[in-house]
């Protein structure tokens, strides 16, 4: 069985959509050039027509405002947005709109809208090129927030997102592309019954991360095996709503937590992942206090030097557990 | 600084792209000099002007400080910004060239507050927007020519209209090629210029700057050029993953703005072509020797990666 990419699984998922529900368009800047999106819309303006694969001009504001109100009146619209960065521009009709169309008219209406945003960093971009800002949209009640980190969710997170009635971010990562696996036949699951899922098993250390920091948690902690380590490795997959429940579990029997997050610290996923971990356990149950690896608390630099003290990585990860946890 | 000069700077920074020198992305303006150069030339230290991802001309025609732009590409600490920003970020705050980002249309309304400072100033300054095709896109362009023209705000938007924003052409974003009706749309007085024609630019801006600064007003000048590079480094062929009309190219490329100086120059009799060969010969020596020095300089420190974030310790 041929393997399958991260981006090909993207792919396979907007093709099952454009296949198998008229109402799916899609729209945002480069979806007929490969460079901003790589092989994840290949070819799909050849095969469902420009009508539906839109490229547009740089109008991230109106064109996302335009997939909203578009998701309201029956369709189900899929605004890319090639970095996340270019999206602050739509900020209103996300957090404004979107998120509060059901709850405002009480339930009448609703915007079954997927905003695609995809991380891209690394390469000297620099601050404004660079972002990871899924904890900011997790923080807003009315719009859900996924990451997928496997090749397999990267597809199937995709169509539980855009048939989803609820307006959904769903963030990809670039520095995902290569990951490959087998995928399984598509199986359409509401959005709402997914939940973070356990990747490892270990009875040592809850080691929690959400898109690409899952994949450097898991391979550390399959390096840390060797030493001895028996981590457990969660990967987040909705960020909100936030459902705990199987990482409680996983604490509770570990009684160690460490949450490794793509942003910042301050106000962040890991903040709040060992938040409404910490408020669940009876006290005295961790060994070792919850700690977490961010970003620095500064903008992506555009200096290479910087660059590489910037991002974790699996070494300052398994460097970090060893000087930090006495197992 | 002149057109040659950036000219030579952006095809050594082109090549040293190629050859992996330089790290971090390079949008190149190769073919598009005469419009930084024509407005540049009217300006004052205290004037205020931004730019945006493709400002390597923007800064140079102002701070002709070639070696800090090599350093600065290069991510050398000797740079424009100290080797923090790369070609994407670029700023000489005693030449008043206060930043050049590539989020689009980012500084547009940046720039209509620096004008609207040196206003409530009463400094005489103005502002200068350089801005590309792709960003009259966005709504904020339209926000800040309406508030400018309502408040008088003493800014000058340069539209540098290259036809592209990177893979699209005009035709496949906006119903008319030009978009100076914008400016119509406001009220603001505009002028459509030959980008490739450096004289016709500093004429334009000339006028607009001199009226500008006695009486605050917005003005846009809409200058049609093209880029000869693709959107972003080195190469000729693809724009971001799409072949480029080679035909289009090799037209655009016969109205060199700077080969259409020299001829006339020539051709009037100011100019002989021996001048020009020794003003090439020249122009290449200043390049090598700033580049060599460039090269030699060090990266920022480590340590440094948390300098900055704030002014306050
Ligand atoms: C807000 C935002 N949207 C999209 C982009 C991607 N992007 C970078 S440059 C560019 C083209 C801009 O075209 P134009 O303004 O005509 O400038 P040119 O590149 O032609 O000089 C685009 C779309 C971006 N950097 N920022
Ligand atoms: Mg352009």
């Amino acid at each position: 069985m041929i393997k399958t990419t991260y981006s090909d699984a993207i792919l396979s998922g907007f093709d099952y959509l454009l296949k198998n529900y008229p109402e799916v368009f899609i729209l945002g800047q480069g979806l007929w050039s490969p460079w901003y999106v790589g092989n994840t819309m290949k070819n799909l303006d050849k095969k469902y027509g420009k009508d539906r694969i839109i490229d547009t001009p740089v109008s991230e504001s109106a064109c996302t405002g335009a997939a909203v109100g578009a998701s309201i009146c029956g369709m189900k619209p899929i605004v890319v947005h090639p970095r996340m960065d270019f999206m602050l521009y739509a900020m209103d009709s996300i957090v404004n709109q979107a998120a509060k169309w059901s709850y405002m008219f009480g339930g009448q209406l609703n915007a079954p809208v997927t905003i695609r945003s995809i991380i891209n960093r690394g390469g000297s971009q620099g601050a404004q090129h660079s972002q990871a800002l899924h904890s900011w949209f997790a923080h807003i009640p009315g719009i859900r927030v996924v990451m997928p980190s496997t090749v397999q969710d990267a597809r199937d997170l995709l169509i539980s997102s855009v048939l989803s009635p609820d307006p959904v971010i769903y963030i990809d990562d670039r520095w995902l592309y290569e990951q490959t696996a087998n995928l399984k036949p598509i199986k359409e699951t509401p959005l709402n019954a997914l939940t973070p899922k356990c990747l490892k098993k270990g009875d040592q250390i809850t080691i929690v991360g959400s898109g690409y920091s899952t994949l450097l948690a898991l391979n550390a902690s399959k390096k840390l095996n060797s030493d001895g380590v028996r981590a457990e490795v969660f990967d987040l997959r909705v960020l909100n709503p936030f459902n705990s429940k199987s990482i409680l579990d996983s604490v509770l029997k570990t009684k160690r937590l460490l949450v490794i997050d793509s942003g910042w610290k301050s106000c962040g996923m890991a903040s709040e992942v060992i938040t409404s971990i910490v408020e669940n356990v009876p006290t005295n149950t961790l060994i070792d206090p919850p700690r977490r690896i961010t970003l620095p608390d500064c903008p992506a630099p555009s200096s290479e030097v910087h660059e590489k003290d910037y991002y974790p990585n699996e070494e300052k990860i398994i460097k970090f557990i060893n000087d930090s946890y006495y197992f | 600084m002149s057109m040659s000069v950036i000219r030579a700077a952006e095809i050594k920074i082109a090549e040293a792209k190629k050859n992996r020198l330089v790290k971090g992305p390079v949008h190149l303006g190769v073919g598009q000099e005469a419009i930084a150069v024509g407005v540049s030339k009217n300006l004052r230290n205290t004037d205020r002007i931004f730019g945006a991802h493709r400002s390597h001309s923007h800064i140079l025609g102002v701070d002709n400080d070639l070696h800090k732009l090599f350093a600065e590409v290069l991510g050398k600490n000797t740079g424009f910004s100290g080797g923090m920003g790369g070609s994407m970020h670029l700023a000489s705050k005693s030449k008043g060239f206060l930043g050049s980002v590539p989020i689009v249309t980012g500084t547009v309304p940046l720039a209509l507050g620096a004008g609207l400072a040196s206003k409530l100033q009463k400094s005489g300054d103005i502002a200068i927007s350089y801005l590309g095709d792709g960003a009259t896109e966005e709504g904020v362009f339209h926000e800040s020519l309406n508030f400018a023209k309502v408040s008088n705000i003493p800014i000058l938007f340069v539209v540098e209209n290259n036809l592209f924003s990177s893979h699209m052409h005009m035709s496949l974003r906006q119903p008319l090629n030009t978009i100076n009706r914008f400016a119509k749309a406001h009220e603001i007085e505009t002028k459509l210029v030959d980008g490739n024609d450096v004289a016709e630019i500093y004429r334009t801006s000339s006028e607009f700057i001199r009226k500008m600064r006695l009486q605050p007003e917005p003005y846009l000048i809409e200058a049609i050029t093209y880029r000869w590079f693709g959107h972003v480094d080195w190469r000729e062929d693809i724009d971001v993953g799409v072949a480029r009309s080679k035909k289009d190219l090799l037209n655009w490329k016969k109205r060199d703005p700077i080969k259409r100086l020299s001829n006339a120059m020539i051709d009037k009799k100011i100019w002989t072509i021996e001048k020009q060969h020794t003003l090439d010969l020249k122009v290449n020596e200043l390049i090598d020797v700033n580049w060599e020095k460039a090269l030699k300089d060090d990266f920022p420190d480590r340590k440094s990666l948390l300098d900055n974030v704030y002014k306050y310790d």
